[in-house]
């Protein structure tokens, strides 16, 4: 088991370096192609969102270093992005994902789209065959864990999301959002969210905008709005007291001289810009412009941090859930270990006495169907009176691991060491796909 | 006894002024309706102690001439609870109280208050005059703290720093819609005194009066307002350059109120 995770996240890199390294949902699966070719790599997953971009992979041998995949795949050009870099191996690889998974680690605590994406990012890494045994198994687990925190702990279910923080900021700033205009761009789930708790705030007409004019028209309808052409935007956005873009845009859309230009035909009514979109669809200087307020996701995550505080105990909760999930994890992979050494152990010894049984066979003559039966009885009780021992103590030493996790060492250095007696080869490959469940130990 | 009923009051308004300093650095929900009665009450001794003046003079024009101070005190109160009354906003009590006390206290402290010897106060045009210039005082003052209150706010919105005295605050176009409006009544009262008062003066000193030091501030202070008004009105002017303007004007208004002792036409003895 030799998992790595590296990545960058809302808490380690500025939103600057993320959208430098966030991935498109187009180019994902090349991505994942492309990091599994990395040397050492036998399973690669790469979850890219908003607020993070991270690479999951496994290798049988060392943990495999797939930096160089951010040099070539970004075009860092040795750009230094290391300080924003966290790296974890196996447990806290492990634990890693099941907190992103279950929304611990995200800028949002608790908030639901995360799982979702993990999901997604799931589907494409074993669409392009990415993922496909442990890592496979692992994934599994985190959505259960994941569904685990969900319904014991109340982080999800009272979720501060974005969405929540959007609203009471437009409230800081119109007061009631009675009849103020809504300006969807882009037809996201997320802005999709946020419109919807800024109508149920008493918000006006929501407009929506999309390169797909399809996709603004159906959006459009669910809200009543109207749909609006996203060539017009610049003539049309004026009408608009709350935006919320989040389009796909390598570029920004708005930049200040938009935002001056509104201010102006709005007769210097203020303007608020809620910015979903990595890389940002709203220049940095707009917010300079006198009247319109700018909230990127990381800004939207320091006001939601006050709100977080409140739920330090839920979120602690929900951390002991992490922290046992993890070992339970731990231990089944433990068990699932000392399975494939039995079975080839097994094996091993079936051939010995396949081979003994054919190299004796011509000095035996014809035998009666009785006499090859006793035959076969005798080998192999033989080779399981000889295999009982080891076999035993290994099956022992998983279940010790349950019981006593200062064990897990020791069983590991059992299984090498009947590796090493028997000269039994790692099947690492081809066996594991058949190992991932336990069988009855 | 008017100054006693007043000394009560300030008393009263100091647990204003105190709970306003209080509420920059927090916020104490269920002391702040008791805090407003104490202020009610404060409100009413001033009432008492404007009306015993009146009672006792027999004479309305001498509430405006010799108490202004306490009078335009009492209006700013007034515009006070009202604000507080639709919003339940606190806000302005850090700008409102302070000039209220120094007001009132400017009236009990002066133990012999000017000598208004002119026929004129004994018209009812001199109280109209200074009533609405003192209303117009009161409500731009209003709005100059507005002004102020917006920058706080739309700086803690831009530099994304919510908690803090900005969590206190209104939303930004409550505290623009209060500004704006006390404008909007202010600017008229200002406007009609002005009217009346240089209608006084053309009457009893010709066209001399233009001379006076008072008159030219209180006419660059109007001018000011009516282009706040008029920027506000076409182009939607606020924020920083409506404080500007405001600021200027404030300024211009506050010199206007000193000029009375330097004005020739205002020192009413002639």
């Amino acid at each position: 088991m030799n998992y790595s995770l590296l990545g960058v996240n809302h808490k380690t890199a500025p939103v600057e370096v993320r959208e430098r390294l966030a991935i498109p949902e187009s180019r994902l699966p090349d991505a994942m192609r492309l990091l599994l070719h990395t040397p050492g790599v036998t399973e690669a997953i790469i979850f890219s969102t908003c607020n993070r971009v991270e690479l999951l992979v496994r290798s049988p041998q060392q943990p495999a270093d797939v930096r160089p995949f951010l040099q070539t795949f970004f075009g860092l050009n040795g750009t230094d992005i290391s300080p924003h870099l966290y790296e974890y191996r196996n447990r806290d690889a492990i634990r890693h994902l099941f907190r992103v998974a279950s929304s611990l680690d995200s800028m949002v605590v608790g908030e639901s789209q995360i799982l979702g994406q993990v999901k997604e990012a799931y589907a494409i890494a074993r669409g392009v065959g990415a993922v496909h045994s442990q890592l496979d198994h692992l994934m599994t687990r985190a959505f259960a864990v994941a569904k685990r925190v969900r319904s014991e702990t109340s982080v999800g279910s009272s979720a501060v999301s974005v969405a929540s923080v959007a609203v009471e900021l437009a409230k800081k700033i119109f007061g009631s959002l009675d009849g103020k205009n809504v300006y969807l761009v882009g037809a996201g789930k997320m802005s999709e969210l946020a419109a919807r708790h800024l109508m149920a705030h008493g918000a006006g007409t929501i407009f929506v905008a999309n390169r797909t004019h399809d996709r603004a028209i159906a959006l459009a309808q669910k809200f009543n709005g109207r749909a609006m052409l996203f060539e017009g935007l610049y003539e049309t956005a004026a009408e608009a007291d709350i935006i919320i873009s989040s389009t796909g845009s390598p570029l920004p859309i708005f930049r200040r001289e938009h935002g001056e230009l509104f201010l102006n035909r709005r007769k210097n009514r203020p303007m608020f810009f809620i910015d979903i979109a990595v890389p940002r669809d709203v220049a940095a200087d707009m917010n300079k412009v006198e009247g319109i307020f700018v909230y990127d996701i990381d800004d939207l995550q320091a006001v939601a941090a006050g709100h977080i505080s409140a739920r330090r105990d839920e979120a602690a909760r929900a951390e002991a859930i992490i922290e046992a999930e993890v070992l339970r994890f731990e231990d089944r992979v433990h068990t699932l270990q000392v399975v494939p050494v039995i079975v080839s152990l097994q094996d091993h010894f079936e051939q010995i006495r396949q081979a003994e049984i054919d190299k004796v066979r011509g000095r035996l003559g014809s035998l009666t169907a009785d006499q090859q039966l006793a035959v076969d009885a005798l080998t192999k009780g033989i080779v399981n009176k000889v295999l009982h021992t080891p076999i035993t103590a290994l099956k022992t030493a998983a279940r010790d691991v349950h019981s006593d996790r200062a064990k897990a060492g020791e069983a590991g250095t059992l299984i090498e060491l009947v590796r090493r007696i028997f000269n039994l080869q790692k099947e690492d490959s081809h066996r594991q796909s058949g190992d991932d469940e336990p069988q009855s130990q | 006894m008017p100054h006693f009923w007043l000394t009560i009051a300030i008393v009263l308004y100091a647990c204003g002024l105190a709970y306003s300093l209080f509420t920059l650095y927090g916020r104490r929900e269920k002391l702040e309706p008791l805090v407003i009665a104490v202020v009610r009450v404060g409100a009413l001794f001033h009432f008492v102690s404007l009306a015993e003046s009146v009672w006792t003079s027999r004479q309305i024009s001498l509430l405006t001439t010799q108490r202004t101070e306490s009078l335009l005190a009492f209006l700013l109160m007034v515009l006070f609870f009202f604000t507080y009354w639709r919003l339940r906003s606190f806000s302005h009590g850090i700008f409102v109280f302070p000039l209220v006390i120094v007001l009132t206290l400017f009236t009990a402290l002066e133990q012999r208050p000017l000598e208004f010897s002119s026929p004129l106060l004994r018209s009812g045009w001199i109280f109209t005059h200074i009533a609405l210039i003192l209303a117009g005082y009161a409500a731009l003052f209003f709005s100059f703290s507005s002004s102020i209150l917006y920058l706080v706010q739309e700086r803690s919105l831009k530099t994304r720093s919510l908690g803090g005295i900005a969590s206190r605050l209104p939303a930004l176009q409550v505290i623009d819609d209060i500004g704006f409006r006390s404008l909007l009544i202010g600017f008229p009262f200002m406007t009609f005194g002005l009217i009346a008062g240089s209608l006084i003066a053309e009457a009893s000193y010709g066209a001399l009066f233009f001379r006076d030091p008072k008159i030219v501030l209180s006419i660059i202070m109007w001018a000011v307002y009516m282009i706040l008004l008029f920027t506000r009105w076409t182009a939607g002017w606020r924020g920083r350059r409506a404080a500007v303007l405001s600021t200027v004007a404030f300024l211009a208004a506050t010199l206007a109120w000193a000029a009375n002792y330097i004005s020739a036409v205002h020192r009413f003895t002639t």
